[in-house]
């Protein structure tokens, strides 16, 4: 009986304390929080360099996240928004609801020169067509080899309207084929097996057997070689490059709690945060980490090129491009 | 007309054993407590139930491998008797032909059974916007198009008022004498069996205690187990 | 008289709550967007608009033609025919109610799939996907709800055929279909709205956006494009198409009076030839054939990959929680609907309680979500209650799998016993107590079930009002999905199968158990 009132009592002012804190919300994508991803871990190592709280909001996905936030307007309870990608940054900074971060640009470790002032990355990957090695002895060279090849060798992509990897395939398609993309999409259509909501069911399916060929990111052969020590699944390397996806972060500028949330987005850059990135996120850091990266890593497809729209340019025409996309592989 | 020699049958645990003879254009009633057995009795007869040994025979002819339909009874139920959806006259005509497919002197046929129960004017009426004597009236007048030798009624009348069972036992005693039909009645009430019966077979734990004739069951020597229900 | 007037009080405030809350949360969530709408001038009518529309009536009613045209001599098989392995079959046919739909077209591309035992007999993308994945899911829940209704025929009926000679064709005609005939067009209304509302399968198994239903263009246009004037134009093209064909179909359902069984003991004089037999036979084992392998398939995959974790149990238990307490609200929404439905209840009266019944199916869950957060974040943090929102929606999603058997059993307990209570001076909480709760047990549980099924599989409302720390059993089978655990996956959807098994056969246990007493 006393231990159960010790206890209680232990309990009440732990939630004392807890109020007496400073607490940063933070909205992100589901599996960055979930058993698996990274966000326990980061929030216990963030923690332990402030006297604060983080409270994780697990949303969907990026864009369910930034629906959300348009939702809310100025009565967010974020502080912070995680897991955005360059393709949706412009649209996010248009609500007018981000604020510059103020973070050195210099530490943000991406193919290319970090510029944005409102958004710091913290993880990047290039998309990469990943094939099973047993079904696929001859993988496509190139997109064009992807768009042009053999139908009854599938594929499964993500559809665009429904998940960040189908958006970045749809980008890369037009950043190779431009005013030409709505017929190498016509001849693409018969190579693919079908258009899956998201990610883990295209995975899912591609695991299963079903296809030889799905749309993924480069890192994810590291999981297979790391997690399940097999060399089965590979990237194939494009001649024409890989589209790329950088995820980052952003602070809402009326929070009360901005210098908090500055204050994070500066440890995103360090290895307190990086180090969580590659084997939880299966992404690569876009910071310090304090170890080097498992060899599974090292073996990572590095693109000829990197392709990538500027958020701007995402912006104006992604509406015209799904358009585009939607009404070519409809008729 | 039918007879039953050691026929056997099993309703969960209790194990019934019939002997019985009914002969032509005799009218018995079947009286016993609940769950006697004595519904068992005319569903073994009609054919719904298949005994375990022992021989069932009607009209002489041995009814093992004789399905419902080709038995020469018609049976009345206490309850649902008829088609909820169909209206009372096509309620009657299934009893001459299931495909409903009926010449001239049929339908005439129905028409008369109809007028001979009293719903002449109910023909196109749905049972259920029937009282509850009038429905069993349709199930009579089904027997009567059927024209089968023998009827089987399973408390038909019981949840009818006494006036009314008066006046359907007098349509049922009509018909018998019309077509010299043979009777098996099961009921709970002696008042009917005693109005309308000529034997009456006492039923107890699956048995045929007791074939008597209607005095001698209620008179005052009857055996001490019918005066025992009779009281009770 | 003052007494029966209070009692009619209180049976209208309690049907006022009921409808009051049901259409609330629909208003709430749809309002918002329709306002939205309005404000930035609705848009969208364009060509794109019919092909949606077109395509979604299509699949949905050759889902809901299949499904039914397979699901009626199965029925019809099942109720006259006892065989070893049948009661098993039957507690299976509730499990696909329960899987995630990325569970069951896992378990179906992985018989009929490029890679699977049968795979090559036919594509499973395209609208033969479509359709095969909507049969899986609808044709077994048909099933029982058909043999509900068969059940519930009167013996005297079948010994009345017998008699009369009736052939299986005329069985049929005069005892079955009758029966049957007036649930029909509730149940193809309710496979209907399913299939409209089917999301993943149609996204999945289509192959591609030439198949975009309704309910896809209104996930695109409130999530990818944020655009709620398309959004509540494509939101009221749903609500016309459903709405209208759900009051049709109340047209349609003929309220057959429920015969109680007089004689408890069914033996079935029909069917007997060989011809019959063969095809009762050719019925089950097509049905088995459709319902088995994609289980058995998920069977294997799962069997050796459940791991036993601390995550797996609480999204179990969290499961379970927001199971029962969904099925609580939903039984006791239904209870009430059903109760005043079955009190000679206006043709108006009516309609709106079926319209009600179904609006979680009629409305996305997607736009119902919008706008309660819409309406809800000015004024509480929204995620705080996350999981009563998850709970209320959930309830609400299953409030036709409770009405349908809830409805008829309570239409035929008022039948039998309002004179009598009312003679007895026997109401309120004595009645519910004496009368009603024994009579009405077996339905009861059977709504129960089927509503905690119905929320277990659930996994749209979780992931629409996500919050940290919030994990069901589906989303756990996502979550690991999302981080290439493939295989713990294929074990937790095992588990959530297993689960759902032992409350049907729990269940079962129950509701039987008065049938000996």
């Amino acid at each position: 009986m006393s231990k159960l009132f010790a206890s209680l009592v232990a309990l009440l002012s732990f939630a004392i304390t807890a109020e007496a804190k400073e607490t940063l919300t933070i909205y992100t994508y589901e599996s960055f929080v979930s058993e698996w991803g990274p966000g326990a871990k980061i929030k216990a190592s963030f923690e332990k360099t402030c006297d604060c709280t983080v409270e994780w909001l697990g949303l969907g996905d990026g864009v369910a996240a930034l629906n959300r936030l348009k939702l809310e307007g100025a009565n967010t309870k974020a502080d912070l928004v995680l897991g955005l990608d360059t393709s949706l940054t412009a649209e996010a900074v248009a609500t007018g609801l981000f604020g510059k971060h103020n973070v050195d640009k210099s530490l943000a470790k991406t193919p290319e020169a970090w510029t944005d002032d409102y958004f710091m990355p913290y993880d990047y990957a290039h998309f990469a067509v990943i094939y099973d090695t047993e079904k696929m002895k001859v993988p496509p060279k190139s997109l064009d080899e992807l768009v042009n090849g053999d139908p009854t060798q599938k594929i499964v992509l993500e559809d665009p309207r429904s998940s960040t990897p189908g958006l970045g395939f749809l980008l890369w398609m037009k950043s190779v084929y431009g005013d030409k993309s709505a017929d190498a999409w016509k001849k693409l259509q018969p190579r693919v097996l079908t258009f899956t909501p998201g990610w883990s069911e295209a995975y899912g399916l591609f695991t299963k057997g079903e296809v030889p060929m799905v749309l993924s990111y480069t890192t994810s052969p590291a999981y297979h070689e790391v997690a399940e020590k097999t060399s089965r699944f590979q990237a194939a390397t494009f001649s024409e490059g890989h589209y790329l996806q950088i995820e980052v972060a952003g602070l809402i500028e009326a929070s009360p709690e901005k210098a908090l949330a500055q204050k994070f987005l500066a440890f995103m850059m360090t290895p307190g945060f990086q180090d969580f990135i590659p084997t939880n996120n299966w992404m690569l850091p876009a910071g310090e980490t304090k170890d080097a990266l498992p060899d599974a890593f090292g073996k990572v497809v590095k693109p000829v090129k990197t392709l990538l729209f500027t958020p701007d340019e995402v912006f104006k025409n992604r509406r015209a491009w799904m358009d585009e996309w939607l009404n070519t592989l409809s008729k | 007309m039918i007879t039953l020699e050691a026929v056997q049958f099993r309703y969960e645990a209790m194990l019934m054993n019939f002997d019985l003879n009914v002969a032509r254009g005799e009218f018995m009633a079947v009286i016993g407590p609940s769950g006697s057995g004595k519904s068992t009795l005319l569903s073994l007869i009609a054919g719904f139930e298949t005994p375990l040994s022992g021989t069932l025979k009607i009209a002489g002819i041995d009814m093992a491998e004789t399905s419902p339909a080709d038995r020469a009874v018609s049976m009345i139920f206490q309850d649902n008797n008829s088609f909820a959806h169909l209206d009372v006259w096509t309620n009657v005509a299934l009893g001459i032909s299931p495909r409903l497919k009926l010449d001239d002197a049929q339908r005439r046929l129905i028409d008369s059974a109809l007028e001979r129960v009293g719903l002449k004017t109910y023909t196109s009426r749905k049972p259920t916007e029937l009282s509850g004597g009038e429905k069993q009236r349709i199930a009579i007048a089904r027997a009567l198009v059927r024209d089968k030798p023998m009827l089987l009624l399973d408390e038909p009348f019981t949840a009818l008022g006494p006036a009314l069972r008066r006046e359907m036992l007098d349509l049922i005693l009509g018909i018998q004498k019309e077509r010299g039909l043979t009777i098996l009645m099961v009921t709970h009430q002696p008042k009917d069996a005693k109005y309308a019966a000529s034997k009456i077979a006492f039923v107890d734990a699956g048995r045929i205690a007791h074939v008597l004739p209607t005095e001698a069951f209620f008179a005052g020597d009857a055996p001490r187990d019918i005066s025992a229900y009779l009281k009770g | 008289m003052v007494e029966h007037l209070e009692q009619m009080s209180f049976q209208n405030i309690k049907i006022t709550a009921a409808l009051g809350f049901i259409l609330g949360a629909v208003a709430f969530g749809f309002l918002p967007l329709l306002w939205l709408g309005f404000v930035n001038g609705f848009s969208g009518f364009d060509a794109y608009l019919p092909r949606v529309v077109g395509f979604t009536l299509k699949q949905a009613f050759l889902s809901t033609l299949f499904s039914l045209l397979i699901a009626i001599p199965v029925a019809l098989a099942f109720a006259r025919r006892q065989f070893w392995g049948r009661d098993a079959l039957l507690k299976l046919f509730s499990v696909p109610l329960a899987l995630p739909a990325i569970v069951a077209i896992l378990g179906i591309v992985g018989v009929y799939g490029n890679n699977g035992a049968f795979g090559g007999l036919f594509s499973v993308y395209g609208l033969s996907g479509i359709l095969l994945a909507h049969i899986f899911f609808n044709m077994p829940m048909a099933v029982r709800l058909l043999l509900t209704r068969l059940d519930a025929i009167p013996a005297e009926n079948f010994r009345l055929g017998a008699q009369l000679g009736f052939t299986s064709p005329q069985v049929f005609r005069f005892i079955e279909w009758p029966q049957i005939a007036s649930v029909i067009p509730g149940i193809a209304s309710l496979i209907f709205l399913l299939c409209t509302a089917s999301f993943a399968v149609v996204l999945i198994l289509g192959g591609g956006p030439q198949a975009t239903t309704l309910e896809v263009a209104i996930y695109q246009s409130l999530r990818v494009d944020f655009d709620p004037a398309r959004a509540s134009i494509l939101a009221l093209a749903q609500l016309a198409v459903c709405g209208v064909l759900v009051l049709i179909a109340g047209q349609f359902t003929r309220e057959n009076s429920v015969f109680p069984r007089t004689l408890s003991k069914l033996r079935r004089f029909d069917g007997e030839s060989a011809l019959m037999r063969m095809l009762d036979i050719a019925a089950i084992s097509i049905a088995a054939l459709i319902i088995l392998p994609p289980m058995v398939n998920i069977l294997i995959a799962g069997i050796t990959n459940i791991h036993v974790s601390d995550a797996l149990l609480r999204a179990t238990l969290t499961s379970l929680g927001v199971g029962l307490s969904a099925a609580c609200i939903s039984l006791l929404l239904g209870w009430v609907l059903a109760d005043r439905a079955a009190q000679h209840a206006t043709k108006a009266l009516r309609a709106v309680i079926a319209l009600a019944c179904l609006a979680a199916l009629i409305m996305p869950p997607a736009v119902l979500a919008t706008g309660w957060f819409v309406i809800l974040s000015p004024i509480a943090d929204v995620s705080r209650y996350a999981v009563l929102l998850v709970i209320i929606l959930n309830a609400l999603m299953a409030l036709p799998f409770v009405w349908s058997p809830l409805f008829p059993a309570i239409a035929d307990a008022r039948l039998r016993h309002d004179r009598l209570c009312a003679s007895l001076g026997l109401s309120g909480f004595a009645r519910l107590k004496l009368i009603d709760l024994p009579t009405l047990r077996k339905p009861l549980a059977l709504g129960f079930l089927m509503a905690m099924i119905v929320s277990l599989g659930d996994l749209s409302a979780i992931s629409l009002f996500g919050s940290a720390g919030f994990i069901t059993l589906p989303s756990l089978i996502m979550a690991e999905m999302g981080h290439y655990r493939m295989d713990a996956a294929a074990g937790t959807a095992l588990v959530l199968a297993a689960l759902c098994f032992a409350l049907i056969t729990l269940a079962q246990y129950w509701s039987r158990s008065d049938d000996h007493a």
